[in-house]
């Protein structure tokens, strides 16, 4: 099967800074203690960074997203389970999409 | 009283790779798509497997693949690739009081392994008191097999899988992030970060399209804001 040597070099260089990413912040928080205002902003980053993927494609979308994000976000408070809210919230979604 | 505490443990590394279970409703079809794109863009079935082996980052690698040209777009594809997993880098830290626990390979490979979701499931699992970094690793060695046998499956079906762009499967992961979204969020002091955090994703997302730059710097600015009035009001008081 082939493999291509410039392929090879790209996706290596992917690896190379995706690892850099996953290893290299918690390292540098490890090795340099950084100030308590870096400390305190962490606490914030989980819910601002899933926010932050979630709006923009909301906004690009259509009534077949929000729908199905409406749906999701319902299920997901009155179940506490991942995979019937998926299914809800994909379902909500294809309904709207086959119906326009 | 630590050593009392598991570090690595198998069972953690079980519980953690059954966590990921109901994920796989969105993964799937995201590592359908990615195979699919590669073929699309002239990839061979090695060269594909071998992107979703050692880089394993969907957002990436799609964004990657289209701008691929007959040439592999080596320096651009990198740089596109440290911006879109930018985020990684602000992950990982929190995460410090399991990982601060582990060494080698299970320090190294538990990070090599972090994805968002599995990053998300052990958040939760690390605020229900459990010490053990062995949930992130068995989540992210599940999660790695089924994104290699998702892209291949994606790459032998080919065209046959061609989806139009607007299909609503393509929401399924979507609906990962915003199911995930729901739990954390924990009260109204939470609004105003994640106000701010939405607003500065959506100019990012206008001003630089194509990147993802706006992941990054929504969850910064909406962090900043938050930390800002917390320091505001604590010297009020």
């Amino acid at each position: 099967m082939r493999l291509d040597p410039w392929v090879l070099a790209t996706i290596l260089a992917m690896a190379a800074t995706t690892y850099l990413n996953r290893a290299g912040g918690y390292w540098l928080f490890r090795t340099f203690s950084p100030p308590p205002i870096v400390r305190q902003m962490l606490a914030y980053i989980p819910g601002a960074l899933f926010v932050s993927y979630v709006v923009p494609k909301l906004v690009a979308g259509g009534p077949e997203e929000w729908a199905g994000a409406f749906v999701t976000i319902l299920a997901m408070k009155a179940t506490g389970n991942l995979a019937v809210t998926i299914l809800a919230g994909t379902g909500a979604a294809w309904a709207v999409w086959a119906l326009a | 009283m630590s050593r009392a505490r598991p570090r690595f443990s198998r069972a953690a590394i079980r519980a953690g790779a059954i966590a990921t279970l109901p994920l796989y409703v969105g993964v799937i079809p995201f590592a359908l798509v990615c195979g699919v794109q590669s073929q699309a863009h002239g990839l061979s079935m090695l060269e594909a497997a071998l992107m979703s082996a050692v880089v394993y980052a969907g957002s990436a690698q799609l964004l990657a693949l289209e701008h691929w040209g007959p040439v592999a777009p080596l320096v651009g594809a990198a740089i596109a690739t440290f911006v879109v997993n930018l985020r990684l880098a602000l992950m990982g830290p929190l995460l410090a009081p399991w990982l601060d626990r582990v060494r080698g390979w299970r320090l190294w490979g538990s990070l090599f392994l972090m994805a968002d979701q599995t990053w998300a499931l052990s958040l939760a699992e690390q605020k229900g008191g459990r010490w053990d970094a062995g949930y992130l690793f068995g989540g992210g060695v599940a999660m790695w097999v089924v994104w290699l046998v998702g892209t291949v499956a994606g790459h032998a079906l080919g065209a046959a899988l061609q989806l139009p762009p607007g299909h609503p499967l393509f929401f399924t992961a979507l609906a990962v992030f915003i199911a995930i979204l729901v739990p954390m969020w924990r009260g109204r002091g939470d609004l105003l970060p994640w106000a701010v955090a939405a607003v500065a994703a959506l100019v990012l997302y206008r001003l630089l399209p194509g990147t993802s730059w706006y992941v990054a710097g929504g969850a910064l600015a909406g962090a900043a804001a938050g930390v800002m009035r917390d320091r505001g009001a604590s010297r009020a008081a």
